[in-house]
């Protein structure tokens, strides 16, 4: 490859250019949200594996997500969305029972609107507890009649850090503390962390956050004393229908061009990959998802772009801003003579 | 017929943007306004963000703001120096390594672990503009410090042998200290442009030029407040000139194509950045005019253009925090993009 950095664009070999030699191949998961069932055993084995502390014990009241959010202290967030629209072909036979969408829309607003004024606008989720302000205007169940009952699909996605080939909080960190691993991915040593917080604004994803308490940023690790010692990662080993799938990455990519193809054979025409390709802007993910709607829907970025991409221009504009300010500080003394 | 066209797609699980349409809910009892501008149509998980807000508080455009006025300090101390000006000199040297100060205090208290300030040290960073950073303000500070240090000296130490050295070494420290200010003033552009923060990525062209300009006027005003009418000639043009490239730069951004200019031109960011250009201008244009003769109207534009600078920084941080908070800011341009290819490889 004739590249003169490796800041933006594919990427074959992340750890090589990194610097490790004859290092293991390149591993990731991939994440098939449509056998996905929401049990939430990735988020529970996370923190169990990992000794994550509590990210406040909080009821969203938006559906049966309840953490809200990646985080500091939540390295595995599963997604609950529920749409107005059956799945294929199906009938969920839920127009006549007492029993129906947990979500309803004056809560959504409610709460939505809390978010709105909350301190970081939410984006504390998943990290430490959020205030919004409950009891809501509604009572509790109030939309919850039978004539509310529709037919819906409801979409479940276990989120993680992606592990990015072109990885921005990696790229900003100014003490070395995030680094590239053996294995393709990305880390945040702690005892290096002091904190500075350029990640946390860094990551195109939104996914490291500083722990107030602890002051260190914090993301998934792809549980790398695992990986070292030839196991998977505990959300994977967790996963009991194999939504959460781990290994090399060439291998999980080709797989998930084949759950692809079948589930457009089946008809589920919305089926889409998301971070698969190496040809985006973070220069492909190291944990990708299959998806059924739109990424905007689980909280995804559509289309996420590396800063580094921009650092050469970047350095341009400044170095030009920079010059000026010298030539004119220069210029104002010329007119010496006069007082 | 696909069944994506049958069914509207403003689905519970993934709420459009609001203020199309439905309105916000609880309009009616007069608790919510409606918002003045209605928001782009876009789909997102539950109108939450997708960005986590930025961890800095009010100690990182405070920094900008102490940062930016050393460098300009510097420069004018530097050029007051060699056209001997002693007034201005000292008072440049002085508050430019004061700020300097300042600025250390605000950079180190807003880690999350200030203990570790120095793991800053350990490596020197290309790809990361705060490491960038940190190595020009070890190169700048040593100037900074014995440029001013040589201001300070009480008479006793002045005559002795290492007081006289340290008056010789005044003058290369200071011009050291100039030689690294452009650097200090414009390098904390990168650190904000470099980040996914829509609204400071966005601006990556413009902020440079209003971070040396607004160093520019802040470190001329201070020249302004604290030198005397008669040597603070260039301080009065410096502060005009970096006025100026502020406001213009700073317009420029509120002009730019895209969803990213309302994060600067709504809300608190937009009051910030109004009150800063009325203070700028008026303070730019007392600097050209009364303040060249009057004492009391140098120091009363130097404050304006002191305040203007520090509220354009705080308007800037503003916006981008604004811009995470929204998700409209990161869906809605990443999806046109995305759509603007599609119909382009169909089109191909």
């Amino acid at each position: 490859m004739t590249r003169d950095n490796s800041f933006y664009g594919p990427l074959a070999d992340p750890a090589g250019d990194a610097g490790h030699r004859d290092h293991p191949p390149r591993v990731g998961f991939f994440t098939d949200t449509s056998v996905c069932i929401g049990c939430k055993a990735c988020e529970v084995a996370c923190k169990e594996w990992n000794a994550i502390p509590e990210d406040g014990i909080d009821l969203l009241g938006m559906s049966f997500d309840n953490t809200g959010m990646l985080g500091a202290s939540s390295w595995r967030h599963v997604a609950f969305i529920e749409q107005q629209r059956p799945l294929g072909r199906q009938d969920a036979g839920l127009s006549e029972l007492p029993v129906g969408p947990s979500s309803v829309d004056g809560t959504t607003e409610v709460v939505a609107d809390a978010l709105e004024v909350a301190k970081r606008g939410g984006g504390d989720l998943g990290t430490a507890p959020v205030d919004l302000g409950f009891p809501s205007f509604d009572l509790p169940g109030a939309g919850n009649g039978a004539e509310n009952r529709t037919q819906f699909r409801w979409l479940m996605s276990s989120d993680v850090c992606k592990h990015c080939t072109h990885a921005g909080c990696l790229d900003v960190c100014p003490t070395g503390a995030l680094f590239r691993t053996e294995f393709g991915t990305v880390v945040v040593q702690p005892d290096i962390c002091n904190g500075c917080g350029y990640c946390v604004s860094g990551c195109p994803y939104g996914v490291i956050d500083r722990r107030p308490d602890d002051g260190r940023a914090w993301k998934c690790t792809m549980c790398y004393d695992r990986l070292r010692d030839g196991l998977e990662p505990a959300c994977a080993k967790a996963c009991p229908t194999d939504s959460i799938q781990f290994g090399p990455l060439d291998e999980l990519r080709e797989r998930a061009d084949r759950r692809l193809a079948k589930l457009h054979e089946a008809g589920v025409t919305e089926a889409q990959l998301y971070g698969r390709d190496p040809d985006d802007g973070v220069g492909g993910d190291g944990a990708f998802f299959l998806l059924l709607d739109d990424p905007e829907v689980y909280g995804f970025p559509p289309d996420p772009i590396v800063p580094t991409r921009d650092l050469m221009s970047t350095w341009k504009y400044v170095g030009t801003a920079a010059s000026a300010m010298l030539v004119a500080s220069a210029a104002v003394f010329l007119r010496g003579g006069r007082r | 017929m696909s069944s994506d066209e049958a069914i509207p797609r403003d689905e519970r699980g993934s709420r459009r943007g609001r203020g199309h349409g439905r309105g916000r809910g609880r309009d009616h009892d007069g608790s919510r306004e409606q918002p003045m501008v209605p928001r782009a149509d876009f789909r997102s998980y539950y109108g939450r963000p997708v960005l986590k807000p930025p961890v800095w508080e009010w100690k990182i455009p405070a920094y900008l703001f102490t940062g930016g006025l050393s460098a300009g300090a510097a420069l004018l101390g530097a050029g007051a120096d060699l056209t001997r000006r002693p007034e201005l000199r000292r008072a440049s040297r002085i508050g430019g390594f004061g700020a300097l100060l300042v600025s250390m205090y605000l950079l180190v208290a807003d880690l999350g672990r200030p203990e570790r300030f120095h793991h800053m040290l350990r490596v020197a960073k290309p790809t990361s503009p705060m490491s960038v950073g940190t190595w020009i303000l070890v190169a700048y500070g040593p100037g900074s410090a014995l440029a001013a240090t040589a201001e300070v000296l009480p008479a006793a130490v002045r005559a002795t042998l290492p007081g006289r050295l340290l008056r010789a070494a005044a003058r290369p420290a200071g011009l050291s200290a100039a030689l690294f200010a452009p650097g200090v003033a414009s390098y904390t552009a990168a650190l904000l442009s470099q980040t996914a923060v829509p609204a400071w990525h966005g601006a990556r062209q413009e902020l440079p030029f209003v971070f040396t300009g607004s160093a520019a006027a802040s470190g001329g005003a201070l020249g302004m407040l604290v030198a005397p009418v008669a040597e603070a000639g260039p301080a009065r043009r410096l502060a005009a000139i970096g006025a100026a490239a502020e406001i213009v730069a700073s317009r420029l951004i509120d002009r730019r194509p895209g969803l990213v200019t309302k994060a600067y031109t709504t809300g608190r960011a937009h009051r910030l950045r109004r009150a800063s250009e009325y203070l700028t201008l008026g303070g730019a244009v007392a600097a050209v005019s009364v303040a060249r003769r009057s004492r009391l109207a140098a120091a009363a534009a130097g404050l304006a253009l002191l305040a203007g600078s520090a509220l354009q920084r705080f308007g800037t941080f503003e916006a981008g925090v604004a811009s995470t908070k929204d998700p409209a800011y990161v869906v809605v341009p990443q999806r046109e993009r995305l759509e603007a290819a599609d119909s382009e490889r169909r089109g191909s």
